[in-house]
């Protein structure tokens, strides 16, 4: 995901094109800066998957996919269920990519989607734990990237939440040592609804959800996550750029204030109010 | 429930008794290595850490050279007795993402156009581990280049600053790390004033966030000067080859 794929006369003469169209407030795609792309999320679109989703960001596509197990608790948390968020951006996503195990931009990507889902206490592990030390309900949440064009946290973060908001799990009880699945479903228990927003500066300007080709040409970008009450959850700065500090508070207002109104259309697509 | 430990007592001390707004004990050194082109070692607390830079050397794969440019490398590293629990010596998510976000943090401080078509690769090296061990890791990197006369903008400076008890601390060490609500690890360029480096887990207001963004620039000031000094020193008043410590006083 880095900029190495691209010609660098082609980067260099876009980037100052881009940069030009920047200095008069405007986008490549007509956006305002602090605009976002088209977001839709269909749930429920892998039957075997404990919860799904698909989300489209302008022309960026995910595919998110929950599986519930029983499994042991790590050592340092032994009352508390497990969560495991994982990413990979498909071969077929981009000419770019290689099949291969993760690389460190997909590893970057789980990882800072799966601190904002588990800073802002959206799942109650607490109440996944089956017996202390032994059992716990492992919730498990792989990400598959189908279509790559730019802010891959953000498409991810929005397809992770919505599985998990739709996710049914079966209710496990003990028997004995062992558990066992009792035939019940219960919803996986979600509190809060992490939202992500990126913003990309791109010479001294900056624009949220990033194109690819915005990507391309960007110095650095950041994700900050929010949740229902706008605190801040999780953040990450990327890229071998750097933002004053400032821009890091102008950052933070766009991504509450976005934050709000991706969380209402996230509601909406997962029924959840 | 377990018994949660008090992070700050009564007279608004932390756990290690020091106050909301005050460093670690720490101890910088460079030129530490003899092989490396340029090391340093730092103490940040009981952060014991080595940082070395090769380069710019020849670039391998050869295909994945810049032709305008050199390619920066960065591999951070636990030892295994570096924790509480032996961790596995092979690189974990957590290390390959730090790698990543270290590189990214200190890239815009180097002048990497004068060296096209080599790399330049940085070491960091956690001997003991103690909670903030990326950013002191930037801290010794960032004299690690300096010392390897690498071209650069300015130095790259790191800090933390976290969330204990519901109140905007600098930084965490170990334990409060684990027990605390909120971590920020900072670093950025201070003649620049540039942040190259900001991630955030825990949670925090936006009015806290704004407060942590500004306690981390005076803390990371104040670990510049100290890393300043220690450049100073080995350049300017010890004399090549030999290493100096500086440490805070209070």
């Amino acid at each position: 995901m880095s900029a190495s794929k691209k010609s660098y006369v082609v980067e260099t003469l876009r980037k100052a094109q881009m940069i030009e169209l920047l200095s008069k407030g405007k986008r490549i795609d007509g956006r305002q800066l602090d605009e976002t792309r088209k977001l839709d999320v269909r749930t429920g679109v892998i039957e075997k998957a404990n919860g799904s989703a698909i989300v489209t960001l302008g022309n960026t596509q995910v595919i998110a996919g929950v599986k519930v197990q029983p499994g042991t608790p790590f050592p340092d948390t032994p009352d508390k269920g497990v969560l495991m968020v994982g990413a990979e951006v498909l071969p077929l996503a981009a000419a770019y990519v290689e099949a291969g195990p993760p690389d460190e931009g997909a590893i970057e990507l789980a990882r800072v989607v799966d601190r904002g889902v588990r800073e802002s206490e959206m799942i109650d592990l607490a109440s996944l734990c089956i017996k202390e030390g032994k059992h716990v309900y492992a919730v498990f949440v792989d990400v598959n990237v189908l279509n790559v064009d730019g802010n891959l946290f953000d498409a991810t973060s929005y397809a992770v939440v919505s599985a998990l908001l739709t996710a049914k799990m079966p209710k496990y009880v003990l028997e004995g040592d062992a558990v066992k699945n009792s035939g019940e479903v219960l919803p996986v228990p979600v509190a809060k609804i992490p939202v992500s927003v990126t913003i990309a500066r791109v010479g001294n300007t900056l624009i949220a959800d990033p194109t690819s080709e915005e990507e391309a040409v960007m110095d650095s970008r950041i994700t900050l996550t929010t949740d229902d009450e706008s605190n801040i959850c999780a953040g990450q700065k990327g890229e071998p750029g750097t933002f004053p500090p400032e821009q890091i508070l102008q950052a933070a207002e766009v991504a509450i204030r976005r934050g709000k109104e991706i969380r209402q259309a996230i509601k909406a697509a997962t029924g959840h109010g | 429930m377990k018994e949660k430990k008090k992070l700050i007592d009564e007279n608004g001390l932390r756990l290690d008794g020091r106050k909301w707004d005050q460093l670690r004990p720490i101890k910088i050194e460079v030129g530490t290595l003899h092989n490396a082109d340029g090391s340093a070692y730092i103490e940040f607390g009981k952060n014991k850490i080595a940082a070395a830079v090769y380069g710019p050397k020849e670039m391998h794969p050869k295909h994945a050279l810049l032709p305008d440019r050199a390619v920066l490398k960065c591999r951070y590293h636990m030892a295994p007795f570096s924790v509480d629990e032996r961790k596995n010596p092979a690189p974990s998510r957590r290390e390959i993402e730090i790698s990543k976000v270290i590189r990214e943090a200190l890239q815009p401080s180097l002048i990497l156009e004068d060296y096209p078509r080599t790399a330049i690769q940085i070491y960091v090296e956690v001997l003991q581990s103690d909670g903030g061990s990326r950013v002191a890791g930037i801290t010794a990197a960032s004299l690690a280049l300096a010392d390897a006369g690498i071209n650069m903008r300015d130095m790259v400076v790191g800090c933390a600053v976290g969330k204990i008890e519901g109140k905007i601390v600098l930084d965490l060490d170990d334990a409060e790390d684990k027990e605390g609500s909120g971590d920020m690890p900072f670093a950025f360029m201070p003649n620049l004033n540039l942040v190259t480096l900001l991630q955030l887990d825990g949670l925090f207001t936006p009015d806290e966030f704004r407060q942590a963004l500004e306690l981390a620039q005076q803390g990371a000031r104040r670990v510049y000067e100290m890393q300043r000094e220690a450049l100073i020193k080995q350049y300017f008043s010890g004399g090549a080859g030999e290493t100096t410590v500086v440490e805070e006083g209070e």
